[in-house]
Formats: structure tokens, C-alpha cells, sequence
């Protein structure tokens, strides 16, 4: 009988798309994760070009301008369009430059927390055993500690600032990443192309690095965005209380506490940073939902 | 930088009185209990053969495949590959002589890499090659596995179960090992792709000249592909012997429940009635005496007082003995 | 409830117990429609074994849920007829519907673990599984527990009643499991690979007691499975699926000496068999992999693996008798029922 369909070249299935390109399709679909990327972008941009965006110097007193109101009051003026501050600086140009405070400190932590608490977490996964009861150990300690009376402890002690706070925050806020990178481990730890690279004689560092990582980096970014939303918000409330960035750099944080004496009267001293505060925040939490979403099970439908 | 070795030990692998005892929990208020995942395996696996390795679970099959492969140390006796005892040898160097592949092809790949990257990593590992040199290579090894030249740059995730199966042998034999630890290779797939499996792992052991240590659950399949056969029950081998010794005259009780329970299909014969106990007992608490006489249909009260050695069977010929033909039976009725 | 049903038991003797025709299961996925199930027929006679065998993806654990109504909610079902005894399964209420399950069909899942709750005893459970069904008192309930887990082969069962889940091997789990689908002595018990994850020796047990029981209850049973070997030793008729079709049915005599469907015959060839294949040498698989169900499919599911396909194959193949009682997908069925042209095709390939 004449075979006039070769199974062979019939058997080849059409090519599936690649991960990335479905892994875009799926980020497009995803209407929180789409809001948080554009706002955090946009953001991102505001404190990249503060000196170019910013009408004025943001240090730059003028005690004859004090308290000017925003443009929307009748007394108003678009030469401060968010007004000034009790000493007279343009409070536009302190909100811009404070994005860069507040961003950099929220990236700089997360990194230094999720260094501290990846490599811990992914050991502890990793080895079991000793490794992982000392590794638990450390990890119930920190839980036990209050971040916020710590963080002001240790800044009174050490005495505020923007390097005090970064660093602070960093050591304190590991806790989530290596619990998630622990569990993570765990689960992988015994998956045969796990076994194969250790049979193959990778070293360690391979296996954790090439084979380990990449596989559990999906929950780590998710953890990621969320510690850095914490960071920016902890630092407003160790800057609001004093013991964190001191003035006269402009942190949100720090224009909040300059302007509760005036809240009930000029409550824009304080709604202000407020919003903006709360608008980063929000965008960073609906990035990481967003980013859960994709990285969940059953989130690629395959 | 294997064909040295060929010539010098008749033995791809021999495993002497092995053993494996891990500690089972064991806080600050309970006793740890020990678990004998292996107890005291001797085997001798020629040059070129197919040692079939059948047991169910929990039998240690799974844990003796790690030892071999250097993933977990044994508590006592020595592996021997080519001769060579491995206990203290590197990995690296163990790793060229001896590669797994595992039962599940959906978790022996790395979800995050490319097919490519996948089967070269042993080049690299072992810094064999320039990179092209490598591609060259993979490209062959993809060739000879039966996998299109475009399959390099997929991901694990866009292929079928019986690709991966491939992808996961080209890898374990683009170093060109000598030994091949199957740990059952085919049960995670249909039956239509199982064969076409079980080809291809014929078909490259003629290629390569491969010894394998095909460890199945599956007799059909065993009977299949091996020359020899070792049975195992809690840790323990009970019997060994060739293809033909074992599937015509199995001499273990085990052994005959476990044929006598496998269903070929072959319709009206109905399903055999074999006269087991329950399950396996529990092995941190294994029986006394013989390690099956709790559900052997045979046993003796000398079963339960004192156990039976694995000792070679008195009919086979000297010449047999000497080619490592004897068979081995552990019970005293055999 | 009881009443209605078995009104309608005396009224129909004749027909079978169920019956599924054009019965299609649709599940949206992200790049389109996956047609799991694409409009099979078959039926299950009182008091027999069919088993339902295919690869993993034919749909046939899809069909077990469609016919017991527990399929995940966003999957479409419809059919010209399911009907259960004369209830329309398509139609009734899930009122009704839980009636049925349990009661009058019972399910047995590969992994018991997953069907047992680990929070109750046995004893509970067991229980439990009859009194929502029947007016029975405790005392009764407790009394056919115990029964039936000696029935299935448990021993010292007084004290198994009083265990949780967890205490008990994969083997004794699922004879519970099995004890727990008889309790209200239902007409059709559904296992879905109820073997697949027990080791063989404690399949080939499980096994003999479900086969012992179905004809000891002349309860009729669907045994969904991918293992051609248990298929050969339990099955009075054999439904065989691919790609979401039932590709031949026949009793297991006819379907395994005399397979018309070349799938069908393409499995069993390549199943390595003691007497029939040589040690050591190249088994006969099949070409290529199932395809995608997703979207259209057109003609004959098989025909980019089949040796015969020709142009006649692009057309969906009709249901053609081949014997008595023995039906296959195939355009040509007739042709290979009959062993003298298959050999002859043979030499000429």
C-alpha cells in the first residue's frame, strides 16, 4: 500500500512559542501588572532627569515665599505650581528629587536584603540538615525583632541617614526572601536534572547558581517588588520620625514630618508626598501581584 | 579516555557488600530509627551487558542507582567501575565512566535552558572542546538520538515526554560513559513511545558499546532488554541470574510472585491468584530471619529465626561460575 | 428516590445500563479550544467489565468525569444521549445528581489518598458514604463496614475502622477505597486507573478482588487504564481511545486476536510479550506523536502514524462493524479484520 503521508515529518508537532514571547503576550493581558510596570517607569524617569524636570533648586530658600499654595488655590501660581514649603522652597522640584530618595533607597534594599536572604534561603534549601536549623535559626530571630523599633534603635545609636537607613533596611528586611528561597530549594532540590548535574560533576556553585536560581528567581522578583514598596515605606516613617534621611535632602517621608504643624490649616503640606507615596506603592504592589500572576501555576495555561 | 580502560577488567561494575543506613528522625524527644535502604549488595555487571535490576518500591533500587552514580555516599563497601574502587574518586572523573538517566522526563530537564545548553553541559563541565567544537557535538548527539536539528534551540517545555526521554539520553551519553544507570526510563511514558524508547537504548548500547543498569518494575520490559537479572526485596538482593534462569526457572518465592503478577496481555488467562500477604512491611522494622517470610507462601520456621544467604545455586558448571554466569538465590528452600 | 429508580430498572431489563452517544467534552485553553473528548459512543451492559484504554491525553479520565458530573466548571459537555438507567445525565439537577453519585455510581481514583479524607476514621468514612445515601441506622452502617472490609481482604478490620488514612499502606487504601464504592451496592463503579501507583504484586491482588467482587455484586464496571496487560486479564468488552475517539470497541477476545484498527494494533505490537517478541530485539513503535487536540481536527486522528493512510483518511473515517458486536474507526476496517491481508500487506511493505 502506497504510504503517501510520511509519519515522520507529519509527527514533527508545529513549534509551541517560546517562553519569552508567550511570557510577553501573557504581561500585555495582565491589566495590574500593565498600570504598576507604566507608573514605576514613569517614575523611574522623574527621578533619572530631576535636575532637567525640576523648575527649581529644590535646597533653595526664599523666606519671602513661604507657604505659597498650589495652583489650584485662588492665591495660587503657576511659578510654584504645588506651592512652597515654610521655607520657601518649590515644593514641585523637592517632590521630584524625593522620587530619587525614595526609589533608590527601595532598590538598594531590596537588593542588599535579597542578597542576604536569597543565599541564605537557597543554602538552607540546599544542604538541609545543620545548615538549614542554623539557617532557621537566624530566620526566627529576625522574625522576633520589631523592624521599625529596631531600625530606630539602631539609627539613634548610629545616628540617621540616607546610609544608615539603606543599610539598616537591608539587614533587617531578609526575612521573606529567605523563607521563600528555602522553601523553593527544597522542592527542587531533589529534581532529577538537579541529580544529573551533580552526577555530571558540576561544582556548587553551578548547580545553585545555573540550575537552582533561575528556577526560583520567578518568586524571588515577586518578593522583590514587595520589599521594595516595605523599604520605601519604612523609610517615611524612620524619616517622619527623625531617625531617617535628615534634612535638608528632600525625602516624602521627611516633608511630611516638616509640614504636620501646618496640616490642619495648608492640608496640601501633606497630602501631597502623601499621594505620592501612595501612588508608588500601589504601583509597586500591583507589579508584584501582577508578577504572582504570571509566575503561578497554571498562570501560562499551557 | 575511556577505551583505556576497556581492555584492563572484564567488569564494568561490581559492587561489593554494599551498603546504605540512613538515619530516620530523631529529635530531642524520639528515638532516630535507622533504615537499611540497602543491605549488603554484592553484584557483578560484565562488559557490554544489560543487568536488570527489579524490585518494588521501596525495595532501594532508587537509593543503590544514587550510590553508584556518587550522589550519596554508601555506609559501607566499595563500588567498582572498570576495576576501579570510586568511593574516594572525584566526580568529575567518575561522571565520565558512569550517567544516569532518570525515570521522569518532565523534571531530568531544566525548565530554563535550552536543549542546547541541556546536552552540552557535560562538554562544558568537563571543558571538552572549543564551543563550536561542542555545537558539532550536540548537533551529532541530537542527530544520533533521533532529534531534528532545530529541537537545540527549544525549551524543555515545547516538547513531547518521549522527546525529553531523548534529550535526556543525549545527555548522558555525549561524554561517551561507559556505564548507563536507567532508572526506569520508560514508565513515565505511553506504551507507544516506551518502544520506541526501549529502541533507541538497543540501538545505542550496540553503537557505544554501553554496559546498563536498567532498573524497572516493569518484567515485560526487563525481560526485554536484559542479559542478566537481579531481584530485590527490602535492601536485599534475593535472587540473580541470567534472562533465561530467572524467567523459566525462578528459584525465590519473591521471584515467582513477582512473574506470576505480571500481566501480559494475553486475554482469558484471568488475573493469577498469588497468594501474598499484604504489602511490604515496614522497613525500618524488617522481619526477623528472612526478610520475606511474612508473606512467603512457602515458610518454614527456620525462615523467621535465621537468614538465608545469597549463594550461588550448586548446579551451575564451573565454566559458568567463571564466566559469571552462576545464578544466586537467597532462601533455603531453593 | 430509591422508589423512582428502581421503577424505572424494572421497566427498561433489557437496555443497557448506560448509554453515551456523540458525547463531546470541550475545554477552553489559552490558544484556542481543546476538544478533549470528540463525540464517542459506547455502553455499558449490566453486570460488565468495559474497559476504557488509550494513551495519556485520549480523554478517557475526561469521559469519567463527564459521566459522573465532575468535571472542572468551565469544560462544555454535550451529547445526543447520556443516559444512566433512563436518567439524563445532561439533564439532571445537581440535586439529583448527587443522588446518583455514591449511591447508585461510585468511583474508585488512582491515588486513594487524594478520595480519603485524612481528618476522618475509616470507620467514619465508610460509614458516612451509605447514611447520606440510605435511612439506615448507625449500627447497620457500621455492620456492612465491617463486612465488606473483610470482603476485601483486611484483616483484624474491627481495628482498621477505628485508623485514619495515612495509617494504612497504598495497597490496603485503596481495597478501603474499594469497600467504600460498595457500600451502597451501586449499579456502575468507575475506576480510573485504580492501579496505576500500587507496586505488582498488590496490583495483581487489587485486581483479582475487583474482579471477584463485580461478579459476586453484579455490579457493572468502567476500568479506565493505559496497561494493555490488565486490559487482556479483566475486560469483558474493551473500549479503546485515541485523540478523544473511541477507536474500536470488541469484546477482549476479538479485540486482542484479531484487532481491526491499525492504532490498535500498532499498541499491541509494541508492547514487548514474552512468547512473541525476541529478547534484545527492535519492538515495532509507532511513529510520531499523538497530535494536538487543540482546535479543528481533521479526518482521522491517526493517519499521520498509520501505514495505510491514504487519501481516503483527510475524511473522518465512519464507525464500521466489523463483527458481531466489534465496531472500529477505521476506512480500512475490513480490510485489516482480516489476518490474510494484513500479512500479505506486510511483504509488500
Amino acid at each position: 500500500m502506497a504510504n503517501i503521508l510520511s509519519p515522520q515529518v507529519a509527527a514533527e508537532q508545529p513549534l509551541a512559542a517560546t517562553w519569552q514571547s508567550r511570557l510577553f503576550r501573557s504581561t500585555l493581558n495582565n491589566r495590574s501588572l500593565t498600570i504598576g510596570l507604566l507608573i514605576i517607569t514613569s517614575l523611574g524617569v522623574v527621578a533619572l532627569l530631576a535636575p532637567w524636570l525640576a523648575p527649581h533648586d529644590p535646597y533653595l530658600q526664599n523666606t519671602a515665599n513661604r507657604m505659597v499654595p498650589p495652583f489650584w488655590h485662588d492665591t495660587g501660581s503657576w511659578t510654584h505650581p504645588l506651592g512652597t514649603d515654610r521655607l520657601g522652597r518649590d515644593y514641585l522640584s523637592r517632590l521630584i528629587y524625593g522620587t530619587r530618595i525614595s526609589l533608590f533607597i527601595g532598590i538598594v534594599v531590596a537588593l542588599i536584603s535579597g542578597l542576604i536572604g536569597t543565599t541564605l534561603g537557597v543554602l538552607a534549601g540546599y544542604f538541609g540538615g545543620r545548615v538549614d536549623a542554623v539557617v532557621s535559626y537566624l530566620l526566627t530571630t529576625r522574625l522576633a525583632m520589631p523592624v521599625v523599633l529596631v531600625a530606630l534603635a539602631m539609627a539613634s545609636l548610629i545616628g540617621g541617614s540616607m546610609l544608615t537607613v539603606t543599610l539598616l533596611l537591608g539587614l533587617l528586611l531578609w526575612d521573606r526572601f529567605a523563607v521563600v528561597a528555602r522553601s523553593a530549594t527544597q522542592q527542587l532540590r531533589d529534581a532529577e536534572y538537579i541529580q544529573a548535574a551533580q552526577a555530571l560533576g558540576c561544582p556548587l556553585h553551578y548547580i545553585l547558581l545555573r540550575e537552582v536560581l533561575p528556577n526560583i528567581a520567578g518568586a524571588l522578583i515577586v518578593v522583590a517588588t514587595l520589599e521594595v514598596a516595605n523599604a520605601i515605606l519604612l523609610e517615611a516613617t524612620l524619616s517622619f520620625l527623625g531617625m531617617g534621611v535628615q534634612p535638608p535632602s528632600p525625602s516624602w517621608g521627611l516633608m511630611i514630618a516638616e509640614g504636620k504643624a501646618y496640616m490642619f490649616f495648608q492640608p496640601w503640606v501633606i497630602t501631597i508626598p502623601g499621594s505620592a507615596l501612595f501612588v508608588l506603592v500601589l504601583a509597586i504592589n500591583l507589579l508584584g501581584d501582577g508578577l504572582r500572576d504570571l509566575s503561578a501555576p497554571g498562570g501560562r495555561n499551557e | 579516555m575511556s577505551s583505556v580502560a576497556h581492555h584492563l577488567d572484564p567488569l564494568a561494575l561490581e559492587l561489593c557488600a554494599l551498603s546504605k543506613t540512613f538515619k530516620l528522625g530523631g529529635g530531642m524527644l524520639h528515638k532516630s530509627r535507622t533504615l537499611k535502604a540497602v543491605n549488603d549488595v554484592s553484584l557483578r555487571v560484565p562488559r557490554g551487558q544489560v543487568m536488570g535490576l527489579v524490585g518494588e518500591s521501596g525495595c532501594g533500587k532508587s537509593t543503590l542507582a544514587k550510590m553508584l552514580l556518587g550522589l550519596t555516599p554508601p555506609s559501607a563497601g566499595d563500588v567498582l567501575i572498570n576495576g576501579k574502587a570510586i568511593v574516594n574518586a572525584n566526580q568529575k572523573a567518575l561522571a565520565r565512566h558512569i550517567q544516569p538517566i532518570f525515570q521522569d522526563p518532565y523534571s531530568s530537564l531544566n525548565p530554563r535552558q535550552r536543549i542546547a545548553q541541556i546536552v552540552g553541559l557535560p562538554l562544558r563541565i568537563h571543558g571538552i572542546g572549543t564551543s563550536k567544537e561542542q555545537a558539532v557535538k550536540v548537533e551529532e548527539m541530537l542527530d544520533m538520538v533521533g532529534l531534528p536539528k532545530r529541537a537545540a534551540q527549544q525549551y524543555p517545555g515545547q516538547m513531547s515526554g518521549g522527546q525529553r526521554q531523548r534529550v535526556a539520553i543525549a545527555r548522558a551519553l555525549i561524554m561517551r560513559p561507559d556505564l548507563v544507570i536507567c532508572d526506569e526510563p520508560t514508565s513515565a511514558l505511553d506504551v507507544s513511545v516506551q518502544a520506541q524508547i526501549l529502541n533507541l537504548l538497543l540501538d545505542l548500547k550496540d553503537e557505544f558499546g554501553l554496559t546498563y543498569l536498567f532498573i524497572s518494575h516493569d518484567l515485560a520490559v526487563v525481560e526485554h532488554l536484559a542479559d542478566r537479572l537481579a531481584v530485590m526485596y527490602l535492601g536485599q538482593i534475593v535472587e540473580e541470574g541470567t534472562r533465561e534462569q530467572i524467567f523459566t526457572a525462578p528459584r525465590h518465592p519473591y521471584t515467582q510472585a513477582l512473574l506470576a503478577s505480571a500481566l501480559t496481555p494475553e486475554p482469558g488467562l484471568g488475573v493469577p491468584d498469588i497468594g501474598l500477604g499484604a504489602g511490604q512491611p515496614d522497613p525500618t522494622q524488617p522481619p526477623s530471619g528472612c526478610a520475606f517470610h511474612p508473606r512467603c507462601p512457602v515458610a518454614q520456621p527456620t525462615c523467621s529465626q535465621q537468614a538465608p544467604t545469597l549463594s550461588a545455586i550448586a548446579q551451575t558448571s564451573d565454566q559458568a561460575t567463571r564466566q559469571g554466569n552462576q545464578a544466586r538465590v537467597a532462601c533455603h528452600f531453593a | 428516590m430509591s422508589n423512582q429508580s428502581s421503577v424505572e430498572r424494572s421497566t427498561a431489563p433489557a437496555s443497557p445500563l448506560l448509554s453515551v452517544k456523540q458525547l463531546r467534552v470541550d475545554l477552553p485553553v489559552a490558544k484556542g479550544t481543546l476538544h478533549a473528548v470528540r463525540g464517542i459512543d459506547f455502553h455499558v451492559e449490566r453486570g460488565e467489565m468495559l474497559c476504557l484504554v488509550g494513551e495519556s491525553g485520549c480523554g478517557k479520565s475526561m469521559t469519567s468525569l463527564a459521566l459522573m458530573g465532575l468535571l472542572p466548571r468551565k469544560a462544555q459537555i454535550n451529547a445526543d444521549c447520556l443516559n444512566f438507567d433512563g436518567v439524563d445525565l445532561l439533564t439532571v439537577s445537581e440535586h439529583e445528581r448527587s443522588n446518583l453519585r455514591g449511591a447508585r455510581m461510585a468511583m474508585i481514583f488512582q491515588e486513594p489518598m487524594t478520595a480519603l479524607n485524612p481528618a476522618y476514621t475509616l470507620g467514619n468514612q465508610l460509614c458516612e458514604a451509605l447514611r447520606r445515601h440510605q435511612l439506615v441506622s448507625r449500627k447497620a452502617a457500621h455492620d456492612r463496614a465491617l463486612y465488606l472490609l473483610k470482603r476485601v481482604g483486611i484483616s483484624a478490620a474491627e481495628e482498621r475502622m477505628r485508623q485514619y488514612p495515612h495509617q494504612l499502606s497504598g495497597g490496603l487504601r485503596q481495597r478501603v477505597m474499594i469497600a467504600m464504592a460498595l457500600m451502597c451496592e451501586p449499579d456502575l463503579i468507575i475506576a480510573d486507573e485504580p492501579t496505576t501507583a500500587l507496586d505488582v504484586t498488590i496490583q495483581a491482588q487489587i485486581l483479582h478482588l475487583l474482579r471477584d467482587l463485580q461478579q459476586e455484586f453484579g455490579t457493572a464496571v468502567i476500568f479506565i487504564t493505559h496497561d494493555l496487560g490488565v486490559v487482556a486479564r479483566i475486560a469483558d468488552r474493551v473500549a479503546v481511545m485515541y485523540a478523544g475517539e473511541v477507536i474500536e470497541t470488541a469484546s477482549a477476545q476479538a479485540l486482542f486476536h484479531a484487532p481491526s484498527h491499525p492504532y490498535t494494533q500498532g499498541l499491541l505490537r509494541c508492547i514487548p510479550t514474552p512468547s512473541k517478541t525476541l529478547p534484545g530485539s527492535r519492538l515495532q513503535a509507532i511513529p510520531g506523536v499523538v497530535p494536538s487536540l487543540v482546535d479543528k481536527v481533521e479526518g482521522c486522528a491517526f493517519c499521520n502514524r498509520c501505514d495505510h493512510a491514504d487519501e481516503r483518511c483527510y475524511s473522518t473515517p465512519p464507525l464500521q462493524t466489523v463483527a458481531d458486536r466489534h465496531l472500529s474507526r477505521c476506512h480500512f476496517a475490513h480490510q485489516l479484520a482480516n489476518p490474510a491481508t494484513i500479512n500479505a500487506q506486510e511483504v509488500t511493505l
